[in-house]
């Protein structure tokens, strides 16, 4: 980890950046941000890690928590909501058993998200399933892709 | 068939989505193992276009041959091999899949200025933006106009600001101007966030050299030598084509040391957004670049006085500074005459829901909402009754049917209690329930307000909940007096705009719907058949 961390150092150094760009360097890296990696910058740069984590939560774009191996996404935009995408993200978390507050699957299979906008609203209702775009998806075939998926990653894990 | 053979494939949000680029693919293996190679040879050129618009047909392909135009609607990579076989080889246009009466009737209505490249040129190529006379206006500006020239053309033009408060453009470049300062900056914010709204991100990834030319047109007539372009991290193509035309142009030397050899000196970066719609807001948005929370604070001054790292800073959307080449180049009389008396040239809206034909339009200020939504959307889907436009997003409202005629632009959409704001138009049918739109776009806010001032952390939460039991059978009487109330005090009290405007969609649709309001609490009704707690 400490090599991927001075790579992302040197990067902000030669680019007048700060902490949002390291956060962002970080996430794409690890797709979240490790408490490990904040306290490691924190020292670096003598910069409180709460100063860190007040950035970190304020921006939908950082996860503190791991995200799950597929990505859900559903557009939550004012079309795909007329459209009827809160049907479809109430629908995907009784599919997963996602309790409320919580985005990740125990196993760690599924996380769901939800995006205001993606562009694509001809296409209403959207979702991205593993930044692919489905377009006009109804309730019946996201759950079909949702067991497709969760056949694949069980067979992946076991074996 | 011999002769000069052209085809653009859609790669707007929708095409990409459905998969031009496999239908770029398909046409490459089609045109090389039909052998058409040997006959066209190297003038037959196939590349990827911005987004052409009617995105409800996508994947749109407009093959040239000899300078004859045919756009083919609704593409998939294996109609391909017909198109080249009987088309290009043949000279027969394929029946039944060329574009029809709607496509035609989607674009007789519109003045493409901004989106006059989107769909047209390469957007990854600079050479294609130059062909069509790109980067003159910034070598007229910066040879031979003085900054006031430039600002005196701006103002003539009355361009204002689209990305929805319509502050004029060319009076904030003259504020900018006259502030003396060793260091000042240019921003461009292109931290679209407004759910149902793709307008930005279409200019971005279409033509994002026009949003860069009009960028260094405004450092020279802003006296500046900094730019960025603040950016979502959630559009990542928008992101990389932008950081392609930065790259092309230093090469080029548009950005950089004397530039045009005129000793201007400017430099343009991108910062990407980590996603918060609260950026959009001047202040937030500075606070954001200078890598904090993006909170916003109280305006004692306007950017172009203090702004970025308190230096003065002009900043203007995507939209706006896209316009200033044309402006530029053609006159502030010309884009003047676009428009209304008080808003100049054209605005780019994405006209969703409801509506037959969905998509990206351009249309001049001063045109009828009844002319968008039917001559160029089409009517209604289905057949079923208009019920209201929504304009703005969260900061906006609705407009119902009686005001269908009013001439749209900042000043008649206020009147009825809406706001142009960046340029999303959903339209509504009588499935749609007000009540549950206002809970959504409240839903929305309160979870975007960043939590610094009371009302606005507040008051949206509790608007939210009010209407939360509303939609779910729990509403009271006195409910909608409360939301008039809370929405009264957030107007007045709040920070920022966003929490000022947050009230807008609850305001509006209890002034044009309070009967829907009334029905549901009263008789336990949703007439849409939304709410499923209720009958």
């Amino acid at each position: 980890m400490e090599e991927t961390l001075e790579k992302i150092l040197t990067n902000y150094q030669n680019n007048e950046g700060n902490i949002i760009t390291i956060l962002q360097d970080v996430e794409e890296t690890f797709g979240y941000i490790p408490e490990e990696a904040v306290n490691w910058f924190s020292k670096k740069l003598d910069i409180p890690a709460s100063r860190f984590y007040g950035v970190a939560t304020f921006y939908t774009q950082f996860n503190i928590e791991p995200k799950g191996k597929n990505v859900i996404t559903v557009c939550t935009g004012t079309t795909c909501h007329i459209k009827g995408a809160k049907k479809l993200l109430d629908g995907l978390r009784k599919q997963l058993n996602l309790l409320e507050g919580e985005d990740t699957t125990d196993d760690r299979k599924f996380t769901v998200d939800h995006v205001a906008c993606e562009g694509t609203c001809s296409m209403a209702p959207v979702v991205l399933i593993n930044k692919k775009v489905y377009g006009k998806i109804t309730a019946n075939k996201l759950s079909k892709e949702i067991e497709t998926l969760r056949r694949k990653t069980g067979g992946r894990s076991e074996g | 068939m011999k002769g000069d053979v052209k085809i653009k494939v859609c790669m707007g949000p929708s095409g990409i989505a459905l998969g031009g680029a496999e239908v770029i693919e398909a046409f490459k293996k089609e045109i090389n193992t039909a052998g058409i190679k040997a006959l066209v040879g190297d003038q037959c050129s196939l590349h990827k276009v911005g987004c052409r618009g009617l995105c409800t047909k996508d994947i749109l392909v407009e093959v040239t041959i000899n300078g004859k135009k045919t756009i083919y609607e609704n593409i998939k990579p294996d109609k391909v091999s017909k198109i080249v076989k009987e088309h290009i080889v043949k000279g027969n246009p394929v029946k039944g899949w060329t574009a029809g009466k709607e496509y035609h009737n989607f674009h007789n209505k519109q003045i493409r200025v901004v989106l006059s490249n989107c769909g047209e040129i390469d957007p990854e190529d600079i050479h294609s933006y130059t062909a069509v006379g790109g980067y003159e206006a910034a070598r007229k500006a910066l040879v031979s106009m003085s900054p006031e020239e430039i600002v005196e053309v701006v103002k003539g033009s009355k361009l204002r600001g689209r990305g929805g408060a319509g502050f004029p453009t060319g009076l904030k470049w003259e504020l900018g101007l006259k502030i003396k300062s060793d260091v000042k900056y240019v921003i461009c914010n292109g931290d679209e966030g407004d759910p149902g709204a793709f307008m930005d991100r279409a200019v971005m990834e279409g033509d994002p050299h026009s949003v860069i030319e009009g960028m260094i047109i405004c450092a020279k007539a802003t006296n500046s030598h900094q730019g960025y372009i603040y950016v979502r991290a959630e559009y990542p193509l928008s992101v990389k084509r932008l950081q392609t035309a930065i790259d092309q142009c230093y090469e080029k030397g548009f950005l950089g040391k004397n530039i045009f050899g005129t000793g201007f000196n400017f430099d343009l970066k991108i910062f990407q957004g980590a996603g918060a719609f609260v950026c959009g807001e001047a202040t937030a948005l500075a606070r954001s670049i200078e890598g904090k929370r993006g909170m916003p604070t109280p305006k004692m001054w306007r950017s172009a006085e203090r702004g970025l790292r308190d230096k003065p800073t002009v900043l203007n959307n995507v939209e706006t500074f896209a316009n200033v080449p044309k402006i530029i180049l053609k006159g502030a009389d010309w884009y003047s005459s676009l428009g209304t008396e008080r808003s100049g040239g054209t605005k780019v809206f994405s006209l969703t829901g409801k509506v037959k034909n969905s998509g990206l339009i351009e249309v001049p200020l001063g045109i009828s909402l009844r002319e968008i939504i039917y001559d160029i959307g089409g009517g209604i889907e289905g057949g079923r009754e208009f019920k209201a436009v929504q304009t703005g997003g969260p900061s906006g409202g609705v407009i119902p049917a009686e005001f269908l005629d009013i001439e749209v632009d900042y000043e008649s959409l206020a009147l009825v209690g809406s706001i142009m704001g960046s340029g999303g138009m959903v339209v509504l049918d009588e499935t749609d329930c007000m009540v549950d739109i206002s809970q959504f776009f409240l839903e929305f806010t309160q979870s975007e307000s960043c939590g610094k001032c009371i009302p606005c952390r507040i008051g949206t939460k509790r608007m939210f909940e009010i209407l939360e039991g509303i939609t779910s059978g729990r509403g009271r009487e006195g409910d909608i007096e409360l939301l008039e109330e809370l929405g009264h005090y957030l107007r007045t009290t709040s920070l920022c705009g966003l929490g000022m405007t947050a009230p807008n969609p609850v305001l509006s649709t209890i002034k044009y719907f309070r009967g829907e309001y009334e029905s549901h609490i009263k008789n336990k009704r949703c007439a849409a058949g939304v709410c499923s707690n209720l009958s």
